[in-house]
């Protein structure tokens, strides 16, 4: 009864400052419930299917570690992994460099900047499934670039990594570059506007030259945005889905798959839950892996601050 | 039990059946039917079968999920069966019926199959495939032929060949097409289609009974064995028949070089008819059907409906109408007429059917006798979707790179392995 009487001088003092008090607990509490239950209820209940004998529905009989071992002697898996390789290595180091070198033409104070800005980052306004649509009529040997340019009279020009197995990866690369970078490059210029001009005009004075400004103050001044692009790429290269289905359909074979597309088929068309479940947990894994030391080392530092 | 209390029983139980009699009589037959039959000649036939329904008096809902050959549906189905309320008809096939069947989902029609005596009517290949444990619990639409090469003569005749009628053939008569500059073999390069190739090629090469060991009960030593490496030298042969420009191609397109003269013959199904036919092309005349080479062998591809256990008078015996129609004479002839496949039930009449349906419901005769009918793997009749998915990878990695036959088997046996 206690608990009842204990906070009724509180009320009494004033119902409202209660509200004010509680009212933004209160407006997030669901949609804490919600993300609790639907993101990490099913995190774990992912984990518990990879490590059961689930094929065509669930199934909650245990199996241990059967199912990743399943999955790690299965050739399709090795090539998506390595697909993830180098798919994510190249699009976020290409996204980057192109980004920052953008980001740093545009800032040289240029004549309808707007505009350009504008465009280069209207690509991020599309989904990944046109991005992919449009890239795979563009790439296609015979109505593509090669059909073009052979047409022009450069009769022996070739351009067919669209349908060579070794090369279908780098498509993805190209495509998904072309969506990033723009992103990538909005990044960038924010954090250039941010850079304290009186240093600059400092070093001017001193006779530094600019590619020394830069070098040497501009870019170690932004080193958070590079952290951040790169986290923000990679999560974006890990989840790679609809870029696949739509440039190459993990074609020729396999050979352009990513794990995504590794768990959505397992799962959803082999009936190999179990398969599916364990590469899941392990894209969550190389996630984390990525993320963890992120928020770890962001924390460290509001910590410091 | 006391007399008193039986007696009790009894008058409850008559309570309970009149009430249970009654309701019917208010709610017509009603079905839900789950499906991915949403283009072409496969919707009209659909529409046939609904009217059809409709004038038996009974109520039908409709529920067609689009796209990716049924990928979509799955999902749709699981989702319904886990929730506890499945539709009524749901269009499945092969292997997913046992498993769906094992997971305690599907009706029993013994009843009406008896009464129809569906016993006699379907091949007895098609009688494993939607029974379960000896009770019926699906009833099949169509049958499709696989093993099929369908030729252009004009072209074949520049080089002065008919259709081949066996493999060594086959391959003499496409180096002479090479020599002449055609491309001997129209082909998609999709996973499914290299598999298509592969599975006439096992059946010509390795036989009746070979096919049944390797493709249908796995065996490991059938597998890995000689025959097998013969089998993906002559598929590693094909590889060398197909243009450049194959890989990723649709098999309506490979059966459009066909038609155009571009390439000699293409190994698909009998719905490549369908394009020949839409294209105002005549069979015999100015498209060749003809089996590919084996011992009279015939692979099957069939289309059904699993029956969902589903609770309600009205929804069993819409469920009931719904069997019995789909069966009936009537349906089989006009809905394969409409999709190019052949009746499901045996002894439909053929007048209405062309020279090519005619060639393969007599061959499907023969082959039930011969004891020669073949489920298709590359179709999902002989195995359900891991296994399947496993041949299909194998297959397809060896038909696009340079494996040898050796690596090839023995990431065969690998991966059947860990799929099974």
């Amino acid at each position: 009864m206690s608990a009842t009487h204990a906070p009724s001088s509180t009320a009494r003092r004033s119902p409202l400052a209660w509200l004010q008090w509680n009212l933004p607990k209160l407006v997030v509490a669901p949609s804490f419930a919600l993300t609790l239950f639907f993101v990490y209820g099913f995190v774990i209940w992912t984990g518990y299917m990879s490590l059961s004998k689930s094929r065509m529905l669930p199934n909650y009989e245990w199996a241990g570690l059967e199912q990743y071992s399943k999955l790690w002697r299965m050739t399709p898996w090795h090539v998506a992994i390595e697909n993830l390789l180098i798919f994510g290595g190249l699009f976020i180091v290409i996204a980057i460099v192109l980004g920052c070198l953008m980001a740093i033409l545009l800032d040289q104070k240029i004549r309808a900047e707007g505009v350009l800005r504008t465009i280069y980052l209207y690509p991020m306004a599309i989904s990944f499934i046109v991005t992919g649509t449009a890239w795979k009529w563009i790439l296609n040997p015979s109505l593509g670039l090669q059909k073009l340019i052979q047409d022009l009279g450069w009769t022996s020009f070739e351009f067919n990594w669209l349908v060579d197995r070794d090369m279908a990866v780098y498509t993805l690369v190209i495509a998904a570059v072309w969506q990033g970078t723009g992103f990538v490059m909005a990044l960038f210029l924010a954090a250039l506007r941010g850079v304290d001009q009186e240093i600059i005009k400092a070093a001017y004075l001193d006779g530094a030259s600019t590619w020394k400004i830069y070098t040497g103050i501009i870019l170690p001044s932004i080193r958070p945005v590079f952290l951040s692009a790169t986290v923000i790429l990679a999560h974006m290269a890990v989840k790679s889905f609809d870029l696949v289905v739509a440039l190459t359909g993990g074609g020729p074979g396999y050979h352009s798959t990513l794990p995504a597309n590794f768990m959505y088929e397992m799962t959803f068309r082999r009936n190999q839950i179990g398969i599916g479940a364990a590469s899941a947990m392990m894209m969550l894994a190389t996630v984390m892996a990525i993320m963890i030391p992120y928020l770890y080392s962001e924390l460290r530092e509001k910590k410091r601050d | 039990m006391s007399k008193k209390a039986n007696l009790f029983l009894n008058g409850a139980g008559a309570l309970l059946l009149s009430a249970a009699l009654s309701a019917p009589a208010a709610a017509a037959p009603e079905v839900e039917v789950l499906h991915y039959w949403t283009s072409g000649g496969e919707a009209k036939a659909v529409t046939a079968l609904k009217q059809d329904y409709e004038a038996a008096g009974g109520k039908w809902i409709d529920a067609p999920v689009a796209g990716g050959g049924g990928d979509a549906q799955a999902a749709v189905l699981r989702s319904r069966v886990l929730a506890g309320d499945p539709p009524a008809a749901v269009q499945i096939k092969g292997p997913n019926i046992q498993e769906w069947a094992a997971a305690g989902a599907l009706a029993n029609l013994n009843e009406l199959a008896a009464k129809e005596s569906w016993d006699s009517l379907l091949p007895p290949l098609l009688q494993e495939i939607v029974k379960y444990e000896g009770n019926y619990v699906a009833v099949p639409v169509n049958i499709h032929r696989v093993d099929w090469i369908w030729a252009n003569p004009e072209v074949l005749a520049k080089v002065g060949a008919g259709v081949p009628t066996t493999w060594d053939e086959f391959n003499e008569t496409a180096d002479k097409l090479m020599a002449a500059g055609i491309t001997p073999l129209a082909h998609g390069g999709q996973a499914w289609q290299d598999a298509t190739i592969f599975e006439t090629v096992v059946l010509g090469i390795g036989g009746i009974e070979f096919y049944n060991k390797a493709l249908v009960q796995l065996d490991e030593d059938a597998l890995t064995s000689d025959t097998m490496k013969a089998v993906f030298d002559q598929m590693r042969k094909m590889r060398g028949y197909v243009d450049p420009g194959f890989p990723g191609r649709d098999w309506n397109l490979a059966t459009a070089m066909v038609m155009r003269g571009e390439a000699a013959m293409q190994i698909m199904g009998d719905w490549a008819k369908g394009e020949f036919v839409a294209a105002g092309k005549e069979p015999g005349k100015d498209f060749i059907c003809a089996p590919t080479p084996s011992d009279k062998g015939y692979i099957l591809n069939s289309d059904s409906f699993a029956l969902f256990s589903v609770t309600g008078d009205d929804k069993s015996e819409g469920q009931q109408l719904f069997a019995s129609l789909i069966l009936g004479e009537s349906f089989q002839e006009t809905f394969n007429l409409f999709k190019g496949s052949i009746p499901a039930r045996l002894g439909v009449p053929q007048d209405n059917f062309d020279s090519c349906a005619i060639r393969s419901m007599d061959d499907l005769d023969a082959a039930i006798e011969n004891d020669s009918l073949v489920g298709s793997m590359a179709h999902e009749i002989a195995q359900a979707g891991s296994v399947r998915g496993a041949f299909l990878d194998v297959v397809t990695e060896h038909f696009n790179s340079d494996m040898s036959s050796e690596e090839a088997v023995e990431q065969l046996a690998e991966a059947i392995e860990l799929a099974k």
